[in-house]
Order: C-alpha cells, then structure tokens, then sequence
C-alpha cells in the first residue's frame, strides 16, 4: 500500500505492507539510521521517535496508525528548544559510551522536558524506565537531564 | 605488565602522499621515505591543512580508544583535541597487531590503552620532530629551539600554522629514537576535561553502526538456527514465507547450520523467517536442562579436583579454630549488547570481498573468510565500524557471525551485497555465554582471627578450551581464565589450595566483561567478609591485614583505603549499611563500596557507590570514571535478577522482558576516586566490573542473607 508519512516536516511516499513497523520504514525505506533497532518489542528503547510531540517506541508502531501525524526523529529534534539543550548537556558531560541506544534516550529525555521542565530524580526515573542502556550510562543521562533542565531556565 | 619500551622495533615508516605526512609501520620494516601512503599502514597522519588523523588500531565500543589513542597523539605532536579526527585501522595483522595479543589484532582483556600506550605516543612524537626539523630548515632556527603548541609552530617570530611544513616534513627520514614528552609537559594526558570525540555524533544520530550500513541493492538475510546448540538443519519448507512481499529466498548453508532467508529489507526477513519451517536433526544437540547443568557442577566440587592449580598442600584446615564454609552458583549469562549482532559482506571489483563490521578482533573474521572465499588475504577487506556495545560477544574464537555472514554470501551469485541481521532474541538465545561456574571455598581462622588455610574448589565451563587461544591460555590442563582472580591473588593466603574441574559444556563459552574475574571476584570477596565477621574483625581492617608489603598487594591495599575514606565506610546514614570489595583484574585495582537502604526480604534499593580505581597513569581520567559506572552497571544488573536457562537445551529467555536489564532506577550515584599513578596504564574496560557485585553482596549479608546463589533473586534477595 502507498501512504503519506510526515516526517521531520517533510511529506514522504511510502509503499509499504499494512503492519509495517514505523522503524523499518524509517530505517530501510527512508535510509534514517539514527532510530535504532535494539529489541523489536518496545521494552529497550533505542527506536524512540515522536508522533505528534510524543516518545513513541517506532518497533511497535504500524504505520497506517501514524499516517498524517508529525513524526519528529533524531536526526531533526536538535532543532526544537528542548532537544538542542539536551544534545548540549550530553555532551558536556559525556553521557555516551557504546551510544547505541543514546538516540532514545534523547528523544524520551525531550518528551520529559517538554512535559516537565524541572523534573525530579523520581520523575526522571519514572519517564526513563523503558529506555535501557547496556553500558549503563544511566547517572549521565540523569544528570544529563538535570543540565538540560537548567539550560532551558536560561 | 611491560610495554614496549624498544622503539627501533615498531616504528620504522614515515612517508610522503601528497602534502601529508605519514607516520607508522613499514612492512618491509625499513623507514619509507617519498613514498605513498599504501606503502605504509599508519598510526597517524597529518595534513597540509593542520588537521591530524589518528589511526585506532582498535575498536570502539564505548570503551573509549578513539579518544584515548587520539589523545596521545595530539599530545606529543602538539596539537588540540579540536584539530585531531580518527579512523579505524583496516585489518592487518602484521601492521596493527594488539602486542597483548602476539600476531592478532584486536580489543579485549582491557588491553587497548596498555599495548598502545607507547607505540601511539612514539607515533606522534616523531611527526611532532620531523615538522620541527622541517620548520628548522625553513626559518634557519634550531629544532630544540621550537615547539609546537596548539597547532603552531613557534619559537621562530610569529607562530605558523604546522600545515606549513608538512609537505617538506614527509621528505624527511623518520628519527630513530623520537624524544617523547615527559609527564611534566602533558596538557592531554591526565586532563579530567578532555571530551569524548564520538559524543556529538551519538547524540544527534549520525554515529554510523555496522547495523547502519546501506549498501545499494543490499539483500538481508537472517538465519533459522537450531534451538538447540549442536543441532542441524533436516530440511525446510519455505511455501508460507513466499507470500511475503520482500522475500527473496531461502536456503541451507553449508554444513546444515542454519537455513539462510534472503529479502529485500529487515521487515521482510523477520517475517518471513518467521513463516519458515524448519526440521531439525538434534541427534547430536545438548539437550540438558540447567538444573542438570548445575548439579554436575556441584557434584564436581565435592569431588576429587580434576587439576590441582597451586601445587602446594592445603593449610591444616581440621586443625583450625573455627572454619568459615560457603558454596557458590554462577549461571550461564548473555551479554545483549544494544546492537544486535551483525555485518555485511560485498564483493569488489578486484575479485575480493569487503567485510564492514564492529569487528572487534578482525584476524578471527578476515582469516576465516579468506578461507571460505579461497582469496588471499590481501583480497579480504574488513572496514571496521562503530559497535553498539560487546562486552565480549563480538570477539569469538570461531568468528561466529562473520562466518555466517560469509557462507550466506558465497552460496548468492555475489551480485548483491548481503547484510546478515540478529533479532534481539537470536542475540539472547545465540549460544555464546558466560559460562556457568560453582566454587566451594572452606577458609580454616586461628584463635587470634587470622587466615590459616584455605581450600577453593572450583569447577565450571572452560572458555579457552577448544579455541585458538587454548595455547596462549591453558597450562597443564588449566584454564586460568577459570582460576584468574582466585589462584593469583595479591592477598598473602597461608595454606591455600586450589582445584579445579572442566564440567562438560552445555553451550558456546565466550568470556563476558571481565572473563573469570566475574565469578571468581564474587567468591573471593565474599569469603573474605564472612572470614573478617567470622574473626569479629571489619572487613576492611581484615582485608589489609592480609595484603603484604609487596608492590602488588600495597596497590590493592591503597585502592581499599581510598574507598573506604570516600566512602565513609563504617559510618552509613541511618537506614543504610555498607558493603565492600577489592579486586585487581587486567592489571587494575578497583575497589567499591556499596551502600543500600532496605533488606533482602523487604526489597533492598542500592543507594550509592563509591568507587576507587588505580589504572597505572590515568590518560583520560573521566573516559576512566565513565568505564567504572559502566563496568559497576553492568556487574551488579546481572547478579541483581539475570540468568540464562535451558529446558532441555532450548533457552528459556527470549528478549528483554525476560532477560531484564538494569535499569535507571536500580542504582544510584557512582562516585570513582582515581589513584595518582606513574606506572603504565592497565585495563579500564573490565576492571569496575569484579568488585561490584561482592560489595553488594557485602552489604545484603548485612541485612542477614549471605547470597551464594546468583542471580540473588534465586536466593532469597528482593529488590525494590
């Protein structure tokens, strides 16, 4: 089937089987390679993406469902306010190793600081839980986050 | 540890290509001058326009060499982190051997900094002296008189751009002996604010993964591998797969190993390998359970040892005044690196093949599939990528998925390249694990409360049995990747015996994050704790007390002592109890001290972790830190709740629900205090992970549950 994906404000024809996953489609059709692929079953993280200004894990995501939303992917969320502040505190304080899964961690880390401005260590955790990282990043990512927060206060 | 002091040996090329001058390796092992850069494999190169390119012999996983080799270049040559780039070597084991390793290249054993410690400073110290011989001729001053700093030359008027002398530098004959700068004059090395130069690109997304490759006309292919290891291919029925738009084909690989499906993109293959039918010949295939898996472990423990690895006779543990005893389970674990396995092969217009891969030991995989394309070596190329994490499962003896990927491409037209794809569940249940160990450990104490025998029995899967490493690895029948950690202890041990049994293996071995250390580290350490609590003694105080006067064991003793002090051991906020290990491992001391509110049964939370580690000098000094939070994450997740289980060989995990990692919220701060150190650098990658699941064990056994059993939810541990 051909369908219309919107992706990072620019109008893309897909041809795709009904029940393709977003991620492929971005990886493979769109040749997109910073939405990694880590689990296929939403419980890892590296394939975050935003639908209409969500964290959306794009492995469980069909695309017929996403049709005419706003799909924002790493490659373009240093351009929102939150997304540059949080690229900036990553790599002041290194927060990356492997970096496999840091393209998740950065689109969940914006959806939390678009929701949430200031947001607690127990809010960090909370909004965090479902992006693994298998160097264990996690006290850069968390203190990554509370740089961004105060980036954004100005 | 050495390094390689003899510069005359390695160092031998420097040649000209263009304006840029090369630094490195000569095959012919003369100096290379006016040449071009084919002539030449090199570790550093430098343009006309000033930028410096250092060549990583090594590869990055996270760990960090990209910019630690690319520090010690831009060090003695002069110049900013700023105007320093890199790429990886190619594949060539004469030229970019790990000196670890003999005649191999690659990463692993934590050994990337301490073999290349000399051999990249070398590097750079002789392009820093021949652009200084070259601007000495042009301005008519005297070398010693210049310097280079930050790029420029200066020392002769005005500062110049180093570009400007490259193009009569590459004329020029390499030194011989190349004056390195000393530890007074580094401003890189040791500098706790240089950055990561891989941090901007994996945070915007342009990090390229060999799981990235886009090859033009690409097919993918995935495998149907036996459920079972050991098991073989019968026959397959591909009718359900044909109707998936995207397949291409399906078909057995030689051997019978695996049916291979072919499609043109990654959905399309998952789904039709998913359609695919398999019969299997598992005539030959393991077909245990753990549990049986586990009782010839114990079994063997209480058995006569099948090697006795210290010669000496065990301390007269009868005799003693009261005997601490305690038996320990370490199941097989998975090491799931966030990028899935993978890699693609395609063919090239000079009748060879190139392999693009986060090749962490390219010998294994250029060697073997120079032998199944019938190509000479130089005909195999291996363009070596990022890697999405390893923690060992990227370097198999066997070349495992190179091998696969190699067969799925020579049995195809070789019209199109093919990219071999895991799924997270063939990663978890692919056959390669940490190995399952038991100890046994009884330590005889003294009136007084001191060590006066000690008898360790392990027994457990042998890694390097089998493999092409059995040479370098295994004497007299023992593997000391099985005792490491327990048989080399700095610790002065009176009446200490060690025995071990190979138990049959159930799987694929492969070392994981610290190889042996990850089990024996455990037993040694927790055994010490029950030792000091046994002899009314704390822990700390009993652990130095049995650390001597020699180098070693004073190195394992100051790491102790600095956690302690940061650490604030004895004196844990109210609510909190504290536990604590020490551990030397690839050359490293690290110790930790763990701090966890809670108790076994009611959920334990672990709060804090306070870290002490002495790597020789510290090149980059928060690349170090970030290994230890990585190598403690990594440590304590698994003990905490993972394990890999077989139902009558079949894995019983299948992706990340059941194979949970750690997570944000099951740790907090880790604080790492680094030792001040002349000493050579030694392994960073492995060496946080040994200590940190004793310590955690340490402070549960405060709550009163002594965890013997790992993973500690199997033995009695809740966790919040």
């Amino acid at each position: 089937m051909s369908l219309k994906l919107k992706l990072n404000g620019v109008d893309h024809d897909v041809d795709a089987e009904p029940g393709t996953p977003l991620l492929w489609v971005i990886r493979d059709e769109l040749k997109m390679t910073g939405t990694k692929f880590g689990c296929g079953v939403a419980s890892c993280g590296a394939c975050t993406v935003h639908v209409d200004g969500f964290p959306t894990r794009s492995c469980q995501t069909y695309i017929e469902d996403v049709e005419g939303a706003e799909i924002t992917t790493i490659e373009a969320i240093g351009a929102t306010r939150e997304g540059a502040a949080i690229q900036q505190a990553w790599e002041e304080l290194d927060v990356v190793q492997c970096g496999y899964c840091q393209s998740g961690q950065v689109m969940s880390a914006v959806g939390l600081l678009t929701e949430n401005p200031k947001p607690s260590v127990e809010d960090i955790h909370d909004y965090m839980d479902g992006n693994a990282c298998r160097c264990a990043t996690y006290q850069r990512i968390r203190a990554g986050i509370q740089r961004a927060s105060e980036i954004l206060e100005g | 540890m050495t390094v390689n002091t003899s510069r005359r040996g390695f160092l031998k090329g420097a040649a000209a290509a263009g304006a840029v001058l090369v630094v490195g390796l000569n095959p012919q092992g003369a100096v290379a001058a006016g040449g071009d850069a084919a002539q030449i494999n090199p570790f550093v190169k430098v343009g006309a326009d000033g930028r410096v390119i250092a060549i990583i012999k090594h590869f990055e996983k996270g760990q960090g060499p990209a910019t630690g080799l690319s520090t010690l270049i831009a060090e003695e040559i002069g110049v900013t982190m700023d105007q320093i780039d890199y790429e990886f070597a190619p594949s060539n084991p004469e030229l970019y051997a790990n000196l670890a390793f003999g005649q191999i290249q690659g990463t692993g054993g934590s050994t990337a900094m301490a073999n290349s410690f000399m051999q990249y400073r070398t590097a750079g110290a002789t392009a820093r002296a021949m652009i200084l011989e070259a601007a000495a001729s042009a301005t008519g001053a005297k070398a010693t008189d210049l310097d280079i700093v930050d790029g420029m030359v200066t020392g002769a008027g005005d500062p110049v751009p180093l570009g400007q002398f490259v193009a009569a530098a590459a004329t020029l004959e390499a030194p011989v002996e190349p004056i390195l700068k000393t530890p007074d004059q580094w401003r890189l090395i040791g500098n706790p604010d240089i950055r990561r130069l891989d941090s901007r690109i994996k945070g915007n997304g342009e990090a390229m993964y060999a799981m990235d490759v886009h090859l033009p006309n690409q097919m993918i292919a995935m495998l149907a591998r036996p459920p079972q290891t050991g098991g073989l291919v019968s026959s397959f029925d591909d009718t359900d797969a044909k109707t998936i738009k995207g397949f291409i084909r399906a078909a057995t690989l030689p051997g019978n190993g695996a049916v291979a499906v072919y499609a043109e993109n990654t959905w399309a293959a998952i789904q039709a390998r998913e359609a695919l039918t398999v019969e299997w010949d598992m005539s030959n295939a393991e077909s245990r359970d753990s549990s049986q898996i586990k009782e010839e472990i114990m079994a063997a423990l209480n058995g006569e040892a099948e090697f006795n690895v210290l010669k000496n006779e065990p301390g007269p543990i009868d005799q003693a005044a009261q005997v601490v005893e305690k038996t320990f389970y370490f199941p097989l674990l998975a090491h799931a690196a966030m990028e899935p396995l993978n890699c693609t092969i395609e063919a090239n217009d000079d009748g060879g093949i190139t392999l693009h891969d986060g090749a962490q030991m390219p010998t294994g995989p250029h060697m073997a599939l120079s032998q199944i394309f019938e190509l000479p070596m130089d005909k195999v190329r291996i363009n070596t990528m990022l890697a999405g994490g390893s923690f060992g499962r990227r370097a198999t003896p066997t070349a495992d998925y190179q091998v696969e990927a190699g067969l799925a491409f020579v049995i195809t037209d070789r019209t199109r390249p093919v990219k071999l794809v895991w799924s997270r569940e063939d990663d978890m249940r692919g056959g390669y694990y940490r190995p399952a160990f038991g100890h046994k450990v009884r330590v005889g104490l003294s009136d007084a409360g001191e060590i006066v025998a000690w008898d360790h029995r392990i027994a457990g899967q042998s890694i390097m049995k089998g493999t092409a490493f059995e040479s370098f690895a295994v004497h007299d029948g023992v593997d000391h990747s099985s005792v490491e950690g327990v048989a080399d202890t700095p610790y002065t041990i009176p009446g200490f015996h060690v025995g071990l049994t190979d138990t049959k293996k159930a799987t694929s071995t492969l070392w994981w994050r610290s190889v042996g250390h990850t089990h024996t580290a455990y037993a040694m350490e927790v055994m010490m704790d029950m030792a000091a609590r046994a002899a009314g003694r704390d822990p700390v105080e009993f652990r130095l007390a049995h650390l001597g006067d020699s180098a070693d064991a004073r190195r394992k003793a100051a790491v102790l002592e600095l956690a302690a002090e940061k650490g604030n051991w004895g004196n844990a906020p109210t609510g909190r109890v504290q536990g604590i290990a020490v551990h030397k491992s690839f050359g490293s001391y690290v110790a930790e001290v763990v701090e966890i509110s809670g108790n076994a049964n009611d959920g334990v939370q672990i709060e804090k972790v306070t870290c002490a580690v002495d790597c020789g000098i510290a090149v980059n000094p928060d690349v170090i830190k970030a290994q230890i939070e990585g190598g403690v994450g990594y440590g304590i997740g698994h003990v905490m709740r993972d394990e890999i289980t077989l139902t009558g060989g079949v894995v019983d995990q299948y992706n990340f629900p059941d194979y949970e990692p750690l997570r944000m919220r099951d740790i907090g701060a880790i604080e790492t205090h680094i030792v001040p150190s002349a000493e050579p650098p030694t392994g960073i990658g492995e060496p946080g992970t040994p200590p940190s699941a004793p310590a955690l064990a340490n402070a549960i056994a405060q709550t009163g549950t002594v965890v013997g059993v790992l993973p500690m939810i199997n033995d009695g541990v809740a966790f919040a």
